[in-house]
């Protein structure tokens, strides 16, 4: 008994400081931020201008915004689309026996290890107007693909979007690769006996098999599309014309560049709510695939 | 705000501090603290972090000590963006600094609303009534909240030698002219114009303009007190900028540009000279030298001229755009500060303070001591126009003037109408109630 006492107070004494520091920083500005989001509010003076939902139907009214969730959206898309095939290619490919592997294995996850701002800063050097990429453009005599590639609307958010795969596909492929493993060899040697081709193993049973990876990836992918906020912010700053605006770049625009924190609290509860919900959409139709037995037995036993 | 809590600590150790010397100052009945050899200690932030403002700024402190025994100034010289970022976060916890910068209009009339600067109009009167009408971007109600030491003008800065290159003789005086020049150095294959578009503020400068070169005085000031925008002349103002725009007078890519970080900002294309021409306000011949190798900036090619008066406008064809930085005094801060102020103010500090080019001084008796020639002739000018009127987005405060110049920019990018800014604009002014 006097164990199990202690056992509970050496528990309590080391996770306090940590639920504590949690409370402090986690769930209070969460639950100040709700209250906020009720009040017209600038950040100085006493927090007394109650408007009700008034922000929360300002914010889904403002072009800006909504346009800032498409953006986010088209993000997600786009990364699945485009980083998945091509994360899965070269994960496939780098999989098999070949001279030099370790080391393009290390060139694709290098993007991924530098940090966002480093990376980001680059970027935006060599994609001046004038810049280093136009200059390859030029010596390789594609002058007219030229574009101004952070400078026009209608270009700068697939600009974004490029340098966004170029980080980021690395990691696709490190967990394809680590979920490779993972598929028995028994079953290749199988294939093979039947006269299985190479594109047939692949599809029938490296792909399947790579399933819950996939999905896993898929969902940090989209996790991490919806709270995108430092490598738009040092390559546009949400421009030109808010055609690269994401949820969390319209956040700080609206919070600290304007502060109208009322409004912004309000946004900040919207974009909560707007990833709670595409996270459980995710959850319910894809991941609860990689937990299927268990729910259904449970169900029969009931 | 929970942030209080946590910074409770420091919080509560400076303002004991603060408290003492404050009461300190009132039992004095106004008189200097320091006078009776009380101890206070004044904290003041600035942002002339490089030299010769950082060390003229240390001198003079030391000199005030002097006089004052018992004063002991604490100075923070920051950068600019830090000094307004640590400015911010110290209004929310009500822990500022005794003296700091304040910018004027909308801004200074917020922190006054939530009681954080001392009104001074009677402790400084006499200073106040030396500045003149600068003064008045300041003023709340009537009340004076802060002492301006440094006032300029926005206008266009230009490469005279790429101006005689491209056969221009004289500088545009109307906005005719100034098309005939953008096509003269369009001809001659030079960019004419570049503007930091990605920064919002350089884009909407030009608004700012033909919304002065459109409107009267008097529509401008009602439209302030009012925040009505309804007149015509908003529009108008919004018409004739996209007359500019549309002649396409400006840098590749002028949308990403920003305004001075770089040698591909707008600052950085005039200094390295690759365009022709810039509208800027009076810090740019010393942003121009910080981004050229030789520390010249353009050197002896630096020409000004002022925004080009518009045909038929209604507003003032001379009235000049600008804003500066003034001295504000936290409230709760000891007696100490405001003499010191006044003393930053004093025709001694002033003169000292022009000598270095630190600015465009606002006491008179420093006109003479201006030492850089781009900065004298910008000085004479400033004298000389009708009136100056304080940038708008710094006049209307952070909301309306940041939606203001947002939907400026969208201009820019063809992405809205005149009328579109104007309704932006009320949206958010009707939005503060």
């Amino acid at each position: 008994m006097s164990s199990q006492v202690r056992k509970r107070l050496e528990i309590f004494f080391f996770v306090a400081p940590a639920l504590v520091l949690f409370a402090l920083f986690v769930v209070v500005p969460v639950i100040q931020a709700g209250r906020y989001s009720v009040y017209r509010w600038n950040g100085l003076g006493p927090i007394d201008n109650f408007v009700g939902l008034q922000n929360y139907a300002d914010a889904l009214r403002d072009q800006v915004f909504t346009g800032a969730v498409m953006n986010n959206l088209t993000i997600i898309v786009l990364s699945i689309l485009i980083q998945l095939p091509l994360g899965l290619l070269i994960a496939l490919l780098l999989n098999r026996e070949m001279k030099g592997r370790t080391a393009l294995r290390v060139i694709i996850f290098v993007p991924y290890v530098l940090a966002e701002v480093v990376a980001g800063v680059i970027w935006l050097m060599l994609l001046q107007p004038r810049g280093p990429v136009d200059a390859i453009f030029d010596a390789l005599g594609l002058g007219g693909l030229k574009q101004l590639w952070l400078g026009d609307p209608d270009i700068a958010l697939y600009t974004v979007m490029f340098v966004l795969t170029w980080k980021y596909l690395g990691l696709a492929v490190i967990l394809f690769l680590a979920g490779l493993q993972g598929v028995p060899p028994d079953l290749y040697e199988a294939a093979q006996i039947d006269g299985a081709s190479w594109w047939q193993v692949q599809r029938k049973i490296t792909i399947p098999l790579l399933g819950p990876t996939i999905r896993t990836w898929g969902f940090l992918s989209m996790i991490g599309s919806l709270q995108l906020f430092d490598m738009v912010w040092i390559l546009t700053g949400g421009g030109p014309a808010n055609s690269t605006m994401t949820m969390a770049t319209y956040l700080i625009n609206q919070g600290t560049n304007r502060s109208l924190y009322g409004y912004s609290s309000a946004v900040a509860v919207l974009v909560f709510v707007i990833s709670l919900v595409l996270a459980a959409i995710y959850q319910g139709f894809v991941l609860r695939r990689d937990a299927q037995d268990t729910p259904r037995t449970k169900k029969v036993k009931r | 705000m929970t942030r209080n809590r946590a910074g409770s600590a420091v919080a509560l150790t400076l303002s004991v501090a603060l408290l003492a010397a404050c009461t300190g100052g009132t039992t004095d009945n106004g008189n200097d603290a320091g006078s009776d050899g009380e101890e206070v200690t004044l904290t003041w932030w600035h942002n002339s972090n490089a030299e010769p403002g950082q060390g003229y700024y240390e001198q003079v402190a030391a000199d005030f000590e002097a006089e004052n025994p018992g004063v002991t100034i604490e100075i923070s010289a920051l950068a600019h963006a830090d000094m307004l970022t640590r400015l911010n976060a110290a209004f929310q916890t009500g822990d500022t600094p005794d003296i700091y910068m304040e910018r004027g209009g909308g801004e200074l009339a917020a922190h006054v609303e939530a009681g954080l600067t001392k009104d001074i109009s009677e402790d400084a009167a006499d200073t106040i009534e030396k500045l003149g009408g600068t003064v008045a971007a300041w003023q709340v109600d009537g009340q004076t909240y802060a002492l301006p030491f440094s006032f300029g003008l926005v206008g266009f800065w230009y490469n005279e030698a790429l101006f005689e290159q491209a056969g221009i003789s004289e500088a545009p005086e109307t906005m005719d002219d100034l098309y005939a020049a953008v096509d003269a150095l369009k001809a001659a294959d030079i960019e004419p114009i570049a503007v930091g578009a990605g920064d919002g503020w350089p884009a909407a400068h030009y608004w700012y303009y033909l919304a002065l070169r459109h409107c009267s005085e008097d529509v401008v000031n009602n439209a302030v007190a009012e925040r009505d925008f309804s007149d015509p002349c908003f529009v108008a103002a919004g018409e004739s900028l996209q007359e500019l725009i549309e002649e396409e007078p400006f840098n590749t890519g002028f949308l990403a540009t920003p305004a001075q970080e770089g040698p591909t900002s707008a600052s950085g294309l005039l200094a390295t000279g690759q365009v022709a021409m810039e509208l800027a306000g009076h810090w740019e011949p010393g942003v121009m030298q910080g981004l050229t190798e030789d520390g010249q900036g353009l050197g002896e090619d630096t020409g000004w001229f002022t925004f080009p008066a518009v045909e038929g406008g209604e507003g003032d064809q001379s009235a000049a755009l600008g804003g500066g930085d003034a001295w504000a005094v936290s409230e709760g801060a000891p007696d100490a500060a405001v003499d010191f102020v006044e003393y930053l103010l004093s025709d001694e500090v002033q003169i000292g303070f022009a000598e270095n080019d630190m600015g465009l001084p606002t006491n008179p008796a420093a006109n003479d001591a201006v030492s850089d020639p781009a900065l004298a002739d910008l000085l004479a000018i400033r004298d000389e126009a009708p009136y100056v009127q304080l940038y708008f987005d710094t006049l209307f405060g952070e909301n309306i003037g940041g939606a203001m110049n947002d939907e400026i920019v969208l201009l820019f990018s063809g992405g809205t109408t005149p009328q579109g800014i104007v309704d932006a604009m009320q949206a958010a002014a009707d939005q503060e109630g």
